[in-house]
């Protein structure tokens, strides 16, 4: 250890750079977590108007009184949206990532700071911008998280689908700029700013799962950017990229030749790379998590990280499963299924290899560790659909019903969160020097495991006996009246669900202020944000260079003085 | 937070040997590879560490725009194929329809852009030699004289705005000869290509004026040779994508 001068050891005084506009990847990670932590809280409270509204459509409802069916289909988009960039792509990589990528690798701070900063402040302008979506005339738009075109091209198709839709598509735009300067700072920050010893080999694997997501990112966001770009241009210049000849209350609309399956292409090219996005990260905390509370090396490092590229690789030459539906040539269908199907191999590569990780180790069932599990377990039940609806005969029967709402809701919404979860429980003593309650935790997490089988699990069935999506009710259809009953069953779950959300939030801000006190290393864990300070301090190692002996997960080494070495362990091991 | 049965962890054996445990077949010490870790060496800022790290986020951000570009260039191809039915004759047609684009005017454009790239790498070689004898003006009795070096920088700069203003003019000629931004895809993406082309390159003039005024404001020679080689690597990276633009619209109509 080298101690040295270092510009980033003087801490900006002031609560504005401080804690405002701060330039500390540290602050902005935690920016960046209370931002998608106020997004999942307004992206569930849509789902529990939509829940409620399906069992009792005639319920008059806070903030919205009785919902309409176009109102209905604002709540999905919304819920959609938000959920997917606020949360989703939010929290995992510029919360979780933002704080933890630097400190990993032995940095002091982000590669660009001021560019950090931007991306956190773009994307705050990018959440005002969507909320604003609720307030204009005509309300939030109708046209799903996935915006198809032509109804999301074309301003009277529909109310919300004016001001309400430009607000959507410009919000997006914003969000695709701050993730695309993320990324490029993300990725700079991995490959140059490692510490000395920090080789590509001995990163933890959440800095392998952040690094292929802000990849990722840096592809699939810029063509989100054109095809926004089209689609407010089609909306508001007249131009016919997606709209063909259409006619709208029996108005000829003024375009001709348009595609919509132009934007399909366009919005899954984006969209697939997104679902990996979301859940990358979540991997890297479980194999994080599962190798510490296990006390045993992950099985498998090298394994992990190529399953993990090769995921990134396939995500992008399968967005066209998304589209069985739309009319495309079946030869491309079979092309697409086929690379589909082969990401069941390094998905079930990982899953092989967090279950040898557990294989007889001295497992600590702590709240963090149980998160871990239970991600395990949602990968593993919201992938095995996967293969089904990859095989286009099965998904033209189950597109349009709620196995989708199932399956992907249990992937990439469930499984994405636990991995926050789990990272959240892991890192907060690191983050506010406190512990966590762990009593209420493991409360948390059982009500939360319980109750997302039972809302997501029921989907599956219901897909199979035909229920539809994206219908606001069910009551007036004769054929579906009969699956009532489950959907009751689903509403309740999702209300116990949600209300068990509160214990978590209560025992967040509580454990802030009132926790007791968590020393620096309180997982025993290896990697370098447990060789510092808690919290850490402004240029995260004291004026300290950290270099780096050990690769990140040795556990349980025969003739260690302790059963894991840390990564900067100067002695190496004693003997063998 | 001690844990009982950390004593008993002994009676764990891992199945690999101790050396290939999660850092890849190497023995633990001594450190090997690794980065920079962008501390530099005490008091001198680590310049040469700063302008590799901005290349590398330059690269990252060049990686971005062309997949901007790869995916406008897709939807340009995928749109010229449509057809569309059309109601007289009763079948499907092609309606791409043309654009009667002012290419003398475009090739005037081309050339001061490809003009102003040679000056801005003029001016980036300039930049690179004063950063490396910069120490040598430190050492007691060498004087490096009272060179003065062309401004290449604000040559760039007005040739920039040269092209920009072609650009404008082209614009203008399109509307004249009856080409709006809605009048067929073909002008809708003649108008779309050279303005998400032009924006891009008022990205890059901006960070010109700021490599410009990085020089009034008496920064460290070494940190505005940072400025000026990223601008210059991005200024030459527009002209390659306005060439490409160029030859798209001219060749695949």
């Amino acid at each position: 250890m080298v101690a040295m001068e270092n510009p980033h050891a003087h801490a900006p005084q002031g609560f504005i750079r401080k804690y405002i506009f701060s330039l500390d990847h540290k602050v902005i990670g935690i920016q960046y977590f209370f931002l998608a932590l106020t997004a999942v809280f307004v992206g569930m409270f849509l789902s529990l108007l939509m829940r409620i509204h399906l069992v009792w459509p005639n319920a008059v409802l806070p903030l919205v009184g009785t919902i309409q069916p176009e109102t209905y289909l604002s709540l999905l988009t919304m819920h959609g949206t938000i959920m997917v960039f606020f949360v989703l792509t939010t929290a995992p990589q510029g919360g979780f990532g933002n704080y933890f990528l630097p400190i990993q690798i032995g940095a002091p701070d982000m590669a660009f700071p001021v560019l950090n900063m931007l991306s956190f402040w773009t994307t705050f302008v990018g959440f005002v911008v969507i909320i604003a979506a609720f307030f204009v005339t005509g309300g939030a738009p109708l046209h799903g998280w996935t915006g198809y075109a032509p109804l999301s091209a074309l301003p009277s198709a529909g109310p919300g689908e004016g001001l309400g839709a430009d607000l959507w598509i410009t919000s997006i735009a914003i969000f695709c700029v701050a993730s695309l300067m993320g990324a490029l700072n993300f990725i700079t920050t991995t490959l140059d700013l490692r510490a000395k010893g920090m080789t590509m080999m001995r990163m933890p694997l959440t800095v392998w799962s952040w690094f292929i997501t802000a990849i990722l990112g840096l592809l699939a966001f810029g063509v989100l950017l054109s095809a926004g770009i089209l689609l407010l241009m089609d909306r508001n210049l007249g131009t016919s990229f997606y709209v063909p000849l259409v006619v709208v209350n029996g108005q000829i609309m003024g375009h001709k030749g348009g595609s919509p399956l132009l934007w399909q292409h366009l919005f899954w090219f984006f969209g697939h790379p997104e679902v990996y996005i979301a859940i990358l990260p979540g991997m890297g905390v479980a194999s994080q998590v599962l190798s510490t509370f296990s006390r045993k090396p992950i099985f498998g490092y090298r394994a992990m990280v190529y399953a993990m590229l090769s995921i990134g690789f396939f995500g992008f030459m399968v967005w066209g499963h998304h589209m069985f539906m739309s009319g495309m040539s079946p030869y491309s269908a079979f092309a697409f299924s086929l690379l589909t199907m082969c990401i069941g191999v390094p998905s079930a590569i990982k899953t092989f290899n967090w279950l040898g990780t557990m294989w007889k180790g001295r497992i600590r069932f702590q709240t963090p560790m149980l998160y871990a599990i239970g991600f395990v377990s949602l990968f593993v039940s919201g992938g095995l659909s996967g293969p089904f609806l990859a095989q286009p005969v099965l998904d033209i029967q189950l597109h349009d019903t709620y196995f989708v709402v199932g399956h992907f809701h249990l992937i990439m919404g469930v499984a994405a969160i636990f991995g926050m979860f789990a990272a959240t429980y892991y890192w907060f003593p690191k983050m506010f020097g406190r512990m966590m309650n762990e009593t209420w935790g493991k409360i948390h997490f059982f009500l939360t495991l319980a109750g997302t089988y039972a809302i997501f699990m029921p989907m599956h069935y219901l897909g199979l006996a035909g229920g539809t999506r994206r219908y606001s009710q069910y009551t007036e259809v004769a054929y579906l009246a009969k699956l009532m009953p489950l959907h009751h069953f689903m509403t309740w779950a999702a209300i116990i669900t949600i209300a068990a959300q509160f214990i978590f939030v209560i025992n967040l801000f509580w454990s802030m202020f009132k926790g007791p006190k968590a020393s620096d290393n309180p997982w025993e864990a290896t990697t370098l944000e447990w060789t510092t300070a808690t919290p850490p301090p402004h240029d995260n190692f004291g004026g300290v260079t950290p270099v780096v002996n050990h690769g990140p997960y040795e556990y349980g080494v025969p003739g260690a003085a302790k059963d894991y070495v840390m990564q900067n362990d100067p002695a190496g091991v004693t003997a063998h | 937070m001690g844990h009982p049965r950390i004593q008993e962890m002994a009676t764990f054996t891992p199945t690999t040997p101790l050396d290939d445990i999660g850092h890849g077949h190497k023995p633990p010490a001594p450190p090997v590879g690794g980065g920079d870790d962008g501390r530099g060496g005490g008091d001198v800022p680590n310049y040469g560490a700063r302008l590799r790290r901005a290349r590398l986020g330059l690269a990252c951000g060049i990686a971005t725009v062309c997949m901007v570009f790869i995916s406008l260039t897709s939807a340009y191809i995928v749109r010229q194929g449509l057809p569309t039915f059309d109601g007289a004759s009763n079948t499907y047609v092609r309606d791409w329809g043309k654009t009667d684009l002012p290419w003398s005017l475009l090739g005037i454009n081309t050339a001061l852009l490809l003009v102003s790239s040679v000056t801005m790498e003029l001016a980036r070689r300039d930049a690179a030699r004063r950063a490396a004898l910069a120490p040598l003006a430190g050492i007691p009795g060498v004087s490096l004289g009272n060179e003065k070096s062309f401004p290449w920088l604000g040559v760039t700069v007005l040739l920039g705005i040269g092209f920009l203003a072609g650009q404008w003019l082209a614009w203008s000629e399109l509307h004249a000869r009856g080409f709006y931004v809605s009048t067929n895809p073909s002008s809708s993406f003649a108008f779309l290509l050279t303005i998400v082309h032009a924006l891009h390159l008022t990205g890059g003039m901006i960070a010109l004026v700021w490599a410009a005024s990085a020089s009034l404001l008496k920064k460290p020679v070494e940190s505005r040779r940072i400025v000026v080689d990223i601008t210059a690597w991005y200024w030459h990276f527009m002209a390659v994508l306005w060439i490409y633009v160029f030859a798209l619209l001219g060749f695949v109509r």
